[in-house]
């Protein structure tokens, strides 16, 4: 038995240590937000904030997080700068990464509160998504920078 | 109408239903009209709507969510026509049945952008349909004519200005019958199309409610990954079954067909277990078979298997007559859909039915594989289509469901097929690849006086509809070839299909991703071998009102062309007309000639899609082909070793990212032409415009995909 923070809740969960978190998340906790897509850490789609720094959960031990403040999508607020922002510059297409790239928007927003694009670029650029949202994405940013700091 | 409303009270009517929620129960019904509960309290007179007591208004889809915004399209079609209160509706995806089928292919897939353009007016009409039952059953109660009376906001308005919901009517409209020829609205009366909305679906994906075919989770499912013969032709001779049961999870080790599949309680055991398997595989019949291998099956094929497909005028003699020829050959790489969800698919066959639940694009090919598998009736299988990340062509075969029945059957249980990303890349349906030979000819002030295109390329019918390939021609090869548009008087199309020996599938504009490419760039160095204006050329070629030409004018004025490249920075053209619509593409690059690097700088689209009903999802999806587009150009490319797909993972197939997306620009017609599709119209003139542009300012030309850098360092 492990047991985890995930969303501000404590959960005891049945899991080999060396389960990737995404797998706990998913398959035994039912946080399917959290997506597989690569395994291997190439494209983010299953980040997730760990104390507050985005991480790629295929590739983290549950073992390694027990002491550790997990959040996921469902961990922000509705009216989360991000999650505002995300509707009002209608980002998603499929949806499938976008949990993922916002989690990592908001590590990013933390550390840079008012980016530049220069800067939008460079923090989003080991993320992948095929169906081209990325002009919005950064739109999306630099709005929900605009909304936090108001 | 008002088009604004309250976030919160987007947020809260907007959680589009969809069938896949294990917890709804609602899968009794078997291929039923609709998937809705037949219930006497509503009104509902075609499969697609139906409208309650509550007022609330249920669009049934049966168009596959990829997230290209139909889900929001359908419905506001049919709410405008309806005169509905576009607070009330809500979008629900049916279950796999007939009313959902193409209307003139009769099968039900989502692909070839087709899912509003064929049915623009039987949504029009299903609205209208049921607008005119409502106001009849109203005025039938005020004992009035139903031309004294007004349907508006999901209201039946009486002459004296007393009105009545849509809601209070169910019962009395149900009982009319449905006409079959409603007035429709003009253009200019539509409140709805054409509008500004806020995505139905968009909600659920930005709080991570949205709910995927990966995401499925059905009582009692067990979690299954099948491992493949990587190479084609090859089969299991031994594997460890032994070692496989000893993690912790698994359930099963499963043979079957040339597969071999572990079972397990989740996910993680599977993978695990899968790793203990220690497969040896047989040699397999092409265990050489690599990137040149296939190319020399493609080469070949070319020089001499080719038969004519089409053919006008004498191109041969209009081309010795010629002063300037072209005589060059191009050819294309194997792509992947790289979806980012994987293939996945959630089945449960018992004795008297068949349940699946599946991120397809193509219901009817699932279900007659199902039928096929089962020897159930199709009534007896029922499909409940999720949410798809990332389509793009590539969900359309059944494969992840035919494993699911198959293991279901031997687990006697629910149970949910994973694709890992390396199986993915493994077995995908490519976009084939394919080589050219293009041989062209005009007179001295650039005159096209002949035009013969023969090409070479693995055939996507040949596995997902040999029917369609007639007198030895795949027509998805052949696009936009044999429906050119610059009105050459001599020309020619030969083709030679090639049964290809490894996987191929439809991937975004089929045929035209390759074969516009040839054509636009080919058009555009003709233009500057003549030295002429390159967009004037292709207008001096082509049909004065015709979509094409309108579509390029409407480019041409948006980027006030004037034949010149600006601040060291090259510019390109391309057209393209499919799919019902013509794209104009203008991109605008650098080159860092000591690196080699293109950087993009900005892409500008215009579109010609007819009737534009949703702007904003036009938008999004001209964004995301430019951007697709820009990356099949770049860098993507499948490669082939050993007998073997050897691309395993995005570690070794680049898809574009961040710093490298351009601005980009999309105008949207006010059209006077017929509605056409959007989903793939905005791949195909984007390489070639960039082609173009890098040529403008470089002078290199690339005939190969994706672009070898190396030739744009200076020496």
């Amino acid at each position: 038995m492990i047991t985890i923070r995930v969303n501000g809740e404590t959960k005891t969960v049945d899991a080999e240590p060396s389960t990737p978190l995404l797998w706990v998340l998913r398959d035994h906790l039912g946080i399917t937000s959290v997506k597989y897509t690569c395994g291997i850490a190439e494209c983010g789609v299953c980040t997730v904030l760990i104390n507050g720094e985005a991480t790629r959960s295929c590739v983290v031990p549950v073992e390694d997080v027990a002491d550790s403040e997990i959040i996921t999508i469902e961990g922000l607020p509705a009216d989360h700068p991000v999650k505002l922002a995300w509707i009002e510059k209608q980002v998603p297409q499929c949806g499938y990464c976008q949990p993922g790239i916002m989690l990592q928007a908001v590590d990013f927003l933390t550390r840079n509160p008012r980016p530049t694009e220069e800067q939008i670029n460079q923090a989003m650029d080991d993320v992948l998504c095929r169906c081209g949202t990325h002009p919005r994405i950064k739109q999306a940013i630099s709005l929900a920078a605009n909304i936090s700091s108001k | 109408m008002d088009t604004t409303m309250s976030r919160r009270d987007f947020i809260q009517r907007s959680s589009l239903a969809i069938a896949v929620a294990a917890s709804s129960g609602g899968f009794s019904l078997l291929n039923p009209k609709h998937g809705a509960a037949q219930q006497a309290s509503t009104f509902s007179p075609h499969a697609f709507l139906e409208i309650a007591q509550d007022e609330t208004i249920t669009i049934w889809v049966g168009q596959t969510n990829l997230g290209q915004g139909t889900h929001t399209g359908i419905a506001m079609i049919i709410a405008d026509e309806l005169e509905a209160d576009w607070q009330h509706i809500q979008v629900k995806m049916a279950l796999a049945g007939d009313p959902f089928k193409h209307p003139q292919y009769g099968f039900q897939f989502t692909g070839g952008s087709t899912s509003i353009y064929p049915r623009w007016e039987l949504f029009r009409t299903v609205g209208a349909a049921a607008k005119e039952m409502l106001v009849t059953a109203a005025a039938n109660g005020w004992n009035v004519s139903p031309e004294q009376c007004q349907a508006k906001a999901g209201k039946v308005m009486h002459p004296n200005g007393r009105t009545v919901s849509y809601g209070q009517l169910v019962s009395t409209a149900s009982a009319l019958t449905t006409p079959e020829k409603p007035r429709l609205k003009d253009k200019k009366e539509y409140t709805i199309i054409g509008s500004t909305k806020e995505r139905l679906d968009i909600p659920a994906k930005v709080s991570g409610q949205a709910k995927f075919g990966i995401d499925t989770t059905i009582p009692g499912m067990c979690i299954a990954t099948v491992v493949r013969p990587q190479v084609k032709g090859a089969s299991p001779i031994s594997f460890d079954e032994n070692a496989a049961m000893a993690v912790k999870g698994v359930l099963k080790v499963i043979p079957f067909q040339e597969k071999v599949a572990i079972c397990a309680e989740n996910t993680f055991a599977a993978l695990k277990g899968r790793e203990k398997l220690n497969i040896t595989w047989s040699e397999g019949t092409m265990p050489d078979l690599d990137d040149e291998k296939l190319y020399q099956i493609l080469e070949n094929h070319l020089d001499n298997k080719c038969l004519v497909a089409h053919k006008h005028g004498d191109p041969e003699a209009a081309l010795a007559k010629a002063e300037i020829t072209f005589d060059l050959r191009y050819r294309f790489p194997y792509v992947s859909h790289a979806t980012l969800e994987p293939m996945n698919c959630t089945a449960h066959v018992e004795a008297d039915k068949c349940r699946i639940w599946a991120p397809t694009q193509g219901q009817s090919f699932m279900q007659m594989a199902a039928a096929q598998l089962t020897g159930l009736p199709p009534e007896k299988i029922e499909i409940a289509t999720t949410w798809v990340g990332g389509g793009f062509g590539g969900k359309s075969p059944p494969d992840a469901a035919i494993d699911a029945m198959v293991l279901s059957k031997a687990m006697n249980r629910p149970v949910k097929v994973m694709w890992t990303r390396e199986d993915d890349f493994a077995a995908d349906g490519f976009r084939p690849g394919s080589v050219h030979k293009l041989r062209a000819g005009m007179d001295k002030e650039g005159k096209p006086l002949a035009w013969i295109h023969k090409n070479a390329c693995d055939s996507v019918m040949l596995t997902m509809g040999p029917q369609f390939i007639k007198d030895g021609i795949d027509d998805t090869s052949i696009q936009g070839v044999v429906d050119n548009f610059y009105g050459f008087e001599n020309f020619q199309v030969d083709y030679a299909l090639t049964s290809p020996p490894v996987r191929v599938g439809f991937w975004r504009s089929v045929g035209y991703t390759f074969n516009t490419y040839v054509t636009e760039t080919l058009i555009d160095e003709m233009a500057f071998t003549a030295k002429k204006d390159p967009v004037l050329y292709r207008l001096s070629l082509m049909e004065k009102g015709s979509r094409q030409h309108d579509v390029l004018s409407l480019l041409a004025e948006k980027i006030n062309w004037d034949g010149t490249s600006h601040e060291g920075r090259g510019r390109g053209v391309a057209v393209v007309n499919c799919f019902g619509s013509a794209v104009a593409i203008m991109a605008e690059v650098s080159v860092d000639r000591k690196s080699g690097k293109i950087k993009l700088h900005r892409i500008v689209s215009a579109i010609d899609c007819g009737p534009a009903v949703y702007p904003d999802a036009i938008t999004a999806q001209m964004e995301g082909g430019a951007i697709m587009a820009s990356s099949v150009a770049l860098y993507e490319k499948i490669h082939f070793k050993n007998g073997a797909v050897a691309t395993t993972n995005f570690d070794e197939y680049r898809l574009i990212t961040m710093s490298d997306i351009p601005k980009i620009e999309v105008h949207i017609a006010d059209s006077r032409h017929p509605i056409g599709g959007v989903g793939e119209p905005g791949v195909p003139a984007v390489a070639p415009a960039i082609a173009n542009a890098v040529f403008a300012v470089t002078g290199v030309r690339f005939r190969e995909l994706p672009f070898d850098t190396a030739k744009l360092v200076a020496t």
